[in-house]
This record gives C-alpha cells, structure tokens and sequence, in this order.
C-alpha cells in the first residue's frame, strides 16, 4: 500500500511538471511578447515609447533571455511562492489573484460533490427499477444534461431568472458582500449563492455517472454474490446496498479522478457566464493580452490544484478496494 | 406400476411446480409440474443434463427466481402434515417469514466457489452475517460461532482464516466457506446446487466427503444437485432424474441404477464411460440435443432422442408424472408393464 | 459434426443465413433493432445534408448586414389568407423611433410577401461547385431590406435562419476534421501501445494520463489565444480542427490499445502466427476488422466533445472569427444578457446543438451495443 501511495505521489509530481513545462510553452507560444502588446495598445490610443524604453522594459521583465532561462528563472521564483508581477495590472500577480483561485475551487469542490450526492442514489435506483417510469425520466434528463453544453444551460437558466424573475441569478455574492472582508457572514452569502453555478456544472458529469452507476449495477446484479447474500435471509435492500453497489461504488469512485479536471475546466466558462468572481475570466484577459506571468501562474495553480484533488480521490479508492490496499502483502 | 413405499417424515414435499420466464419470443416453461419429495435426514440426488430445471428448482424452493421469471403454479411445502405447513410458494419473497427460512430452514450451496463470495468483505464478515441474520448472538457471540463454522468444515487456522478476504483462499477452501455459510443459520435443509462442478477431481472427494459426515451430524436433509452420475452414486439415498423441466424418473438410488424405468435415465448410465468396457469401444451418446424449453416437443418430450419409442402416443400423448412419494417414470413403456 | 438423431427437424432457413452472416452484417443487423439509434442515424444523416446544401436551404444572404432590421422577432409563415391557401409573411415598413430618431423596420400587416418554392435568391456555389442562386424557398417581390426571417435577426440584422444553416456546416465538418484527425492519432499511438507494449506502452499511458489529469479549458485557450490575428479564416479554422483533435485523442487511443491488448491473446492470432503470416498480415486481415466496429463507435461517440470544444471555444471569443460563421459564434451574440432578454431567439442556436449531440450519443452508443453486445 505504501508502495502504491509512494508511485502516485511521484506521478502527480511529474504531472506538475509537465504542466509547467506545458503552460511556459503556451504563454510563450504568440508571436511577439507582451511588450508588443503594450506597444500596440499605446499605439491605438496615441502614444507610444521610445525604442530603449522598450528595450529597458524588455529587460526589466527578463524577456530578452533565452527561453530555458526564462523558464528557470520563473519556476525557482514560483518555487519559492513569488509567481511575479502582472504585466497588465501592475501589481504581484498573487495580489491579482486573490480569492478567485479559492473560489474556483471551491465552486468546483461543490460541484463535485453535488454530483456525488445526486448521481449515486439516482443511478442505484435506475438500476434496480429499471425501465420503470422513473428510470425513463431519469435517463431522459440525463441525456439532457449529456448534451446540453454547460454555458448553454448557464446561458437559459440566466435568461429565464431574469426575464420572469427579474433577478440576476449569477454571481457568487450579493452586493453588499462582494468587496467584503472574509466573516462568517460572507461564508453564508456564499453557500447561499453556490447551488446554481454548482448545479449547471455538475449537470453533465452527474449525467456521466448516473449512466456508469446504472450501467455497472446492473452487470453487478446478474452475479452470483448477489444470489448468496439473498440466500442469507437478507432483505433486498441490504442486500443490494451492502454489496453489488459496494462492487459498482468502484469504477463510479475512479471517474473522480477524471471529473475534477473537467469541472475545472468547466467552471471557467461557465463562470464567464454567470459572472463568477472566478479564475476564469481573469484568465481570458490575460491570455487575450499575453500577460505573461498571470496567465502562466492561473494555469499552473490550476493544474497543481486538480492534480491535487485527483489525488486525494485516488486515495479515496484506495479506502474503498480491499484489494489495492492488499497489494503490498 | 411397483410400489415402493418409502413412509417416513418429508421435510419439503414439492407439488406440480411450474415456473415460467417471460421473454421477447413468448413466456417459456422451465419447469412443468415438477413433484417430489425430500425426506428429513435423507439425501435426494436431483440429475440431468444442462437446461433440464434443476438450477431453478432449486431457486425456486428458495423464491430467488426473479423477473421475468415467476413460479406459475404449484406448491413448495415445508414441514408438510404437520401443523406448521407452509407453502413457500404463496409467501412474499421479501417477507419477513420467507426470509427467515432462506438460511434459517433452508440453505443454498452454490456452484462456483469463485464468484459467489463477495471480494469487498472478508469471510468472516459475510459469516457472522449470516448467524446474526438467524439468531440473536452478539457480534463477539457470532464471531466465535463464525470461527466454529470454519473449522466445522474443515478449514485449518480458523482464527486467522476468519479475516482473510475470500480471493486470498483456493477453491476448495472458497466453498468450504460457501459451505459453512449455508450451515450459518442453523438449517435443517441444505440444498447443494453443483457444488463440486466447479472443483478438480480430489477436492471433489474432499467436499462430498465433508458434506456426508456434516449431514449425518446435524441430520440435515440434503437435496444434491448434479449432472454427475458418480455423485449419485456415491451420495444419494433417492434420485429424482429430470429433463426439460420435469420429473421423469424417480428411485431409490440402488434401484435407479440396477434397474433404471425410464429410457432417458438408461441413456444417462449408459452414457457413463467405465473402466470395465472393452478398450477403443466408441463411448454412447445420446443423440441429439436437450430443446430449448420454449421449442417442447409435442407429446413426451423425450421422444424425439429417445431410442425406445413405443409409437404415435409418444409424439401424441404426455406419459403420467411420476406420483411423488412412489418410485416410478414418466413413460408410456411404464404404463404398458403395469396393464 | 453431430449425429442427427431422427426427428431433428432440418436447419431452417432463417437459421443458415444468420450462420453465414459476416461480421458487418450481424452489426447491421443487432444495430437496426435499437430503434433510438436508428432514429438518430436519420437525423445525423438530415444534419449532414442541410451541412451539403446549407445555401440552398438558406433564405438570405447569412453575411449581409442591414442595421435598420436588427432584431427583428422570428416571422410566421401564414399559411391561409382570404384567397385560400397562399403561404406568406408580411413585409417590412420603416418606423422612426420618435424618441431617439433611428430608422428601424417593423412587420408592416399591409403588405403580403407570397412565399413560394424553389425562388431565387443570393448567389453562391452549391456543393462548392456549381455558381446558382436558386434556393429551397422564399420570398416573391421584396423590397430591399425585406426577406422572410424565420428565426429573426441579429444586432446587425442578419438572418439568424440562414446563418444557422451555414452555421450547420462549418460546425459539423470542424466536428468531423477533429475526429478524424483524433482518430489517427488514437489509433496510430493505441495501436503502438497496444501491440508492442513493454516500455512504449507504459511511456505512452503515462502520456495519455498526464493529458488527462489536466484541466483542458485552459491549455486550449491558451493555445487559441497563441493564434495570430493576422491569419486568415482558413487557417484558423484548420488551427483550431487542430486543437480541438489534440484533446479527443486520448479516448481513441485507450479504446484502441485495449482492443489490441484482448485481441492479441485471442487464439485466431496465435494461429495466424503459427501460420506463419506476417505481422502486417496479421494486423490488417485479422485484427482489424475485430475492433473496426468498436473504433466506429467511439469515433462517434467522441465527434460530441469536438462539436462542443468547438462551439465553445468560438463562444469565448477564442475560436473561429468572423466572417466565418458557427453555432458557438452565433451564441456569442446572446452572451449579454440585457440583450438576450429583449431578443431571445438568439439562443436558437442551442437547439441544433444540443440536438445533433443526443443523436450522436444515441448513435454511438447503439453501434457500441451493435458491434460487442458484451462488451
């Protein structure tokens, strides 16, 4: 077992790497640099720099390196917790962050266990009453959700809240909190607000699992083990719960591994939606204006983050599968 | 037809059961009014080639049949003539009396040792399941009685054995655990469907060997289902030999095979190669093969592969069923002797 | 080689022709009984052909732009009038905001517009080939600046109709360029794993894994957004097939290596081998039609996340770019949300998405079934 946590472990740290490597390779990946960029924006609203200026601010941004140094300057800096200045705010780019990192975990975090709490009783009871009328309504919406890209439904759930409802139903604070310091208040305001960006988010990969669940239940079902345990006088219930779902609980526990990045990736859009003082339309503006150091350091405490999370669910399944925890023996 | 009374207590006596599968193509019949008897400290050997009912027979006792099938008719009498009569077949399967008799009445050995223990619980847990599900032990009292059970059944090292995870044992030792699960209740009907099928040929011995000493102990009335001709021998005290769902001969076990009624059951024996035939002689099949159940035969369903057809009332007519509690086949030959 | 006892009855018809069935024709024959997924083959097919003859089927011209009817709400077709049956809609007629002075058209019930079958319209190429301007349907004598507008129009006054039909062909060939191009390399990188294992599988697993335990939104966008502006619209579109084909991969390549993985213990291959066939034998004459029907299904199933990385990439801003036309830049105009409010047929682009991802679903998921119903 320990064996096994010491080979995940290595893996996530190579995965680290690799984004990093990736992310430094993306950013640098444009033509010209973000002095360019600065450039031409000077430009379109008429005024300019001279040519040493520029040099100057080439160098002060060490971007007149070669590109291995670069990167090695940038990582033995992030390495150390300073992740720079942002070129566009002026400001260190943790500053810039701030809570939205958190935030976008934490709306992803919710979504992840929405999906959990909702999927697994429905893909239970799909597979023991199948082709019931429940079951026909559930596999419906499920398709719904499968095909239904999660800004669209961000898009439609937007428009009705504020055509019939007058509201505006994104956001993850209400006014008075936004600028807020952190109080247990604000806490509040903000499970108040998290069911609905959680929910569209959670939607398709809810959809996912409950088609895993029901799938791998019912395969579950036909076996022989099934049989004993009713043989045993137990009721149907317990006999179901305590042990084909115990079975089927394994592969639905490792799509974990692959949900957490994708509702990272989700909440970015869907925040761009509804307005979420996320990480994600932070990132927009950065990549759109090649800012260097923010975009790098949004896409590498993103990766960190889910790389993170996919471990802990790996050690969840650990928990669950007698046999891995056995393999050392 | 003989007379063979066999007058002693039947613990589950078995009356026209008829279980049907809906299904796509139509409802199919499993069984088709299957009767016998199963006497109290007794070994009933049930025979047959595959597709023949036994499994379902044996499922059926227990109401595990699920959708689509369901049991069409008959009964399923436990304690019969006594006061406490009851007929599984009427109960709820989800019941708080049926359940108590799944385990407690009657318990279930299964084939495959590999995958009718669950892997995501140790034997022990799955043991003391059972015991408590029947009795009132505490989870210490239910432990020590889990760890009685092992060694009952002949598993060395009970007490560590008792947290192994059952794919850390061989087959053997798995369905001496299946074994010891189906005692885990107290039963005083045990039903061994094919428990040695899936074993090689010395574990057999070891099982079956078991098996006879735990019965004779406990005196537990055994029903023993089997495609294996040797099993019987060695096993049975009475034979019930069944194809395409019912019952065509019915035996004490030295009868069946001194003097077999039925040309089905003749077929089956002689079927059996033996150490004794003259080297290179081609081994005797039964032509043909057993017809799905939803494509019977009309008439005996046997007729078509049976080598001793009489004539048109074969294909016509279907033979009596064997009287339970009788010996006796399901054969027109049967009638024609008794004229 | 059994001995037919008398009274078997003699291998009915029905029962030699599923015995000498090929392959391709028992799938055909296990997918034509999921009537879901047939139903869905019909509508990707529909899906297909409006992507074929987009033009045709389009009423305006998708890229002429009129500022003065902008927003205009969808239009019924009337179908019956006094005179009987005479499909038609109503034209448009000139209002002056009084408040702000801007010239707007407005459904003016005066004036009939005769919709009629197979009219002329604007030109264009149908099948990229032949230069026309007929099209399915349409208006008979319309003013400039008048037009039947059967979903309403954009801020700039642009048909929505029309540009959902071309919007149907871009998107749906991006879909299909990126799945193909994930196919080769699913099935070029799974199929060196799966055959040769030993260190090159695990070099590539790890791989496939790393790509997978990264969040993927971000690293697209940034690859998008490492697009120049100053490409043309050709090489965008081909840049981000691209892109979009450099995620999908992973799922293919998985499906095949698997497939590679059960098939190489089979006992048919060993025999080949034995046989002494050649490896490219092997692969191509054995293996391959085996797992051709599972890489069909997985291709299908896989075109969904193509459609929607496209579409939403475009809806960010970060995809394709004007005056290319797609569903996720049509969405893009329905981001505001004070807009949509006074105009939400803009979101009429969410239907044939939403739409053309169940039947894919449905598809693949019926060919899966078809090609292994154990699998």
């Amino acid at each position: 077992m320990l064996i096994y946590v010491l080979r995940r472990l290595g893996f996530a740290l190579v995965t680290c790497l690799f984004i990093s490597v990736l992310t430094f390779v993306i950013i640098r990946l444009p033509p010209g640099d973000f002095v360019d960029a600065y450039i031409a924006n000077l430009a379109a609203s008429g005024s300019s720099i001279s040519v040493d200026q520029a040099a100057a601010m080439r160098h002060e941004y060490g971007l007149d390196r070669s590109v291995v140094v670069q990167y090695w300057n940038w990582m033995s800096r992030v390495l150390r917790g300073d992740f720079g200045v942002s070129m566009m705010w002026r400001r260190p780019v943790t500053e810039v962050i701030g809570d939205r990192l958190w935030l976008t975990m934490v709306v992803s975090v919710a979504a992840l266990f929405l999906t959990w709490v909702i999927a697994l009783p429905i893909g239970i009871y799909s597979a023991v009453r199948q082709y019931s009328f429940g079951d026909y309504v559930f596999t419906m919406l499920g398709f719904i959700g499968l095909a239904l890209p999660n800004f669209l439904l961000a898009l439609i759930l937007m428009y009705f809240g504020f055509r019939y409802l007058g509201l505006n139903v994104g956001g993850l604070f209400s006014a008075e909190y936004v600028q807020a310091p952190w109080s247990l208040a604000r806490v509040w305001d903000l499970m108040k607000h998290l069911p609905l960006p959680a929910a569209v988010l959670a939607l398709a990969g809810t959809a996912q699992l409950i088609r895993i669940m029901r799938a791998n239940l019912l395969d579950e079902l036909r076996k022989p083990y099934v049989v004993t345990a009713r043989a045993k006088g137990l009721t149907e219930q317990r006999a179901i719960l305590k042990y084909p779902v115990r079975a089927a609980l394994n592969p639905f526990a490792s799509s974990i591994a692959y949900l957490f990045p994708y509702l990272v990736s989700g909440s970015i859009i869907v925040s761009l939606v509804l307005g979420l003082p996320t990480v994600g339309p932070l990132l927009l503006q950065a990549l759109v204006a090649q800012d260097m150091f923010l975009a790098g350091a949004i896409v590498m405490l993103l990766g960190v983050m889910t790389v993170v999370g996919t471990l802990i669910s790996d050690m969840l399944l650990m928990w669950i599968d007698p046999r891995i925890r056995l393999e050392g023996r | 037809m003989r007379q063979t009374p066999m007058a002693e207590r039947v613990a589950l006596a078995v009356r026209d059961l008829a279980v049907q599968f809906g299904s796509e193509q139509g409802v199919v019949r499993a069984l088709d009014g299957v009767s016998f008897d199963l006497h109290a400290g007794r070994t009933l050997g049930i025979v047959g080639e595959s597709g023949c009912g036994k499994s379902v027979t044996a499922r059926s006792i227990l109401r595990l049949i699920e959708r689509p099938g369901i049991i069409s008719g008959g009964r399923l009498l436990l304690d019969p003539g006594t006061a406490e009569e009851t007929d599984l077949a009427a109960l709820n399967p989800d019941s708080r009396q049926m359940r108590a008799v799944r385990g407690g009445r009657i318990g279930l050995i299964f084939q495959e040792p590999m995958t009718s223990l669950s892997v995501h619980y140790t034997v022990g847990n799955q043991l003391v399941e059972a015991v408590r599900q029947h009795s009132t032990a505490s989870a210490a009292e239910a432990r020590a009685r889990a760890i009685e059970l092992l060694r009952e059944v002949g598993i060395p090292r009970p007490e560590t054995r008792v947290d192994a995870y059952p794919f850390e044992l061989s087959g053997g030792l798995r369905q001496r655990v299946g074994i010891a699960m189906a005692l885990a209740g107290d039963p005083d009907i045990v039903i061994a469907d094919e428990p040695t099928t899936a074993l090689d040929v010395t574990t057999q011995a070891q099982i079956l060997t078991l098996l006879k000493r735990l019965q004779a102990q406990k005196n537990i009335s055994l029903m023993l289902i089997t495609h294996d001709m040797g099993v019987i021998a060695e096993m049975a005290d009475e034979v019930a030999v069944m194809y395409l769902g019912r019952v065509v001969e019915f035996a004490p076990v030295r009868e069946l095979f001194a003097a077999p009624r039925h040309p089905y059951t003749r077929a089956l024996l002689r079927a059996v190669p033996s150490i004794l035939a003259t080297p290179r002689q081609r081994l005797s099949t039964i032509g043909g093969a057993v017809p799905h159940p939803g494509l019977r035969p009309t008439g005996c369903a046997f007729h078509p592969r049976c080598g001793e057809r009489i004539g048109a009332v074969c294909m016509e007519r279907i033979p009596a069923p064997v009287p339970p509690g009788q010996a006796g086949a399901s054969c027109f030959l049967e009638e024609v002797v008794a004229a | 080689m059994s001995a037919t006892a008398a009274g078997d009855p003699p291998a009915s018809k029905a029962e030699t022709r599923f015995a000498e069935a090929t392959q391709l024709q028992l799938t055909w024959w296990r997918f034509r009984r999921h009537r879901l997924a047939l139903a869905s083959l019909v509508i990707v097919v529909l899906f297909y052909a409006v992507a074929a003859f987009a033009d045709f089927l389009a009423t305006n011209d998708p890229h002429a732009t009129d500022a003065r009817r902008s927003f205009i709400p969808p239009q019924g077709i009337h179908l019956f009038d006094e005179n009987g049956f005479n499909p038609h809609v109503y034209g448009l007629r000139g209002v002056r905001d009084m408040r702000t002075f801007k010239l707007a058209y407005a459904p003016d019930e005066s004036r009939k517009l005769p919709v009629r079958l197979f009219v002329r319209g604007y030109d264009y190429d149908l099948l990229g080939l032949f230069p026309t301007n007929l099209h399915l349907f349409g208006v008979q004598g319309a003013k400039p600046g008048e037009g039947i507008f059967l979903f309403g129009t954009d801020q700039l006054g642009r048909d929505l109709y029309s540009r959902m039909m071309v919007a149907t062909r871009v998107s749906l060939s991006i879909g299909l360029a990126g799945v193909l191009l994930s196919l080769f390399l699913g099935v070029l990188l799974g199929g060196i794993s799966g055959l040769y294992g030993g260190w090159v599988d695990t070099l590539i697993q790890r791989l496939i894994e790393l790509l997978r335990s990264v969040p993927t939104i971000p690293l697209w966008m940034g690859l998008a957004a490492a697009l120049p502006n100053t490409w043309s619209v050709t090489q965008v579109y081909f840049a981000i097939t691209l892109i979009i084909s450099l995620i999908g991969w992973t799922d293919l390549a998985r499906v095949v290596r698997g497939r590679f993985l059960a098939l190489r213990e089979e006992d048919f291959v060993v025999a080949a081998e034995l046989a002494g066939a050649s490896q490219g034998r092997i692969i191509f004459r054995h293996m391959l039609p085996s797992f051709a029907s599972h890489v069909i299904a997985a291709t299908t199933l896989a075109l969904p996340a193509m459609i929607i990385s496209e579409t939403s990439l475009s809806f960010l801003g970060l995809g394709l770019r004007p005056p290319a036309v797609s569903w996720g830049i049509l969405l893009q105009d329905a981001q505001n949300i004070q807009v949509l409010s006074g105009a939400p047929w803009l979101l009429l682009a969410a239907v044939p998405v939403t739409v053309v991802i169940l039947a894919f679903n449905f598809l693949g998921d019926g060919l899966r079934d078809a090609a292994d119903p154990y699998g």
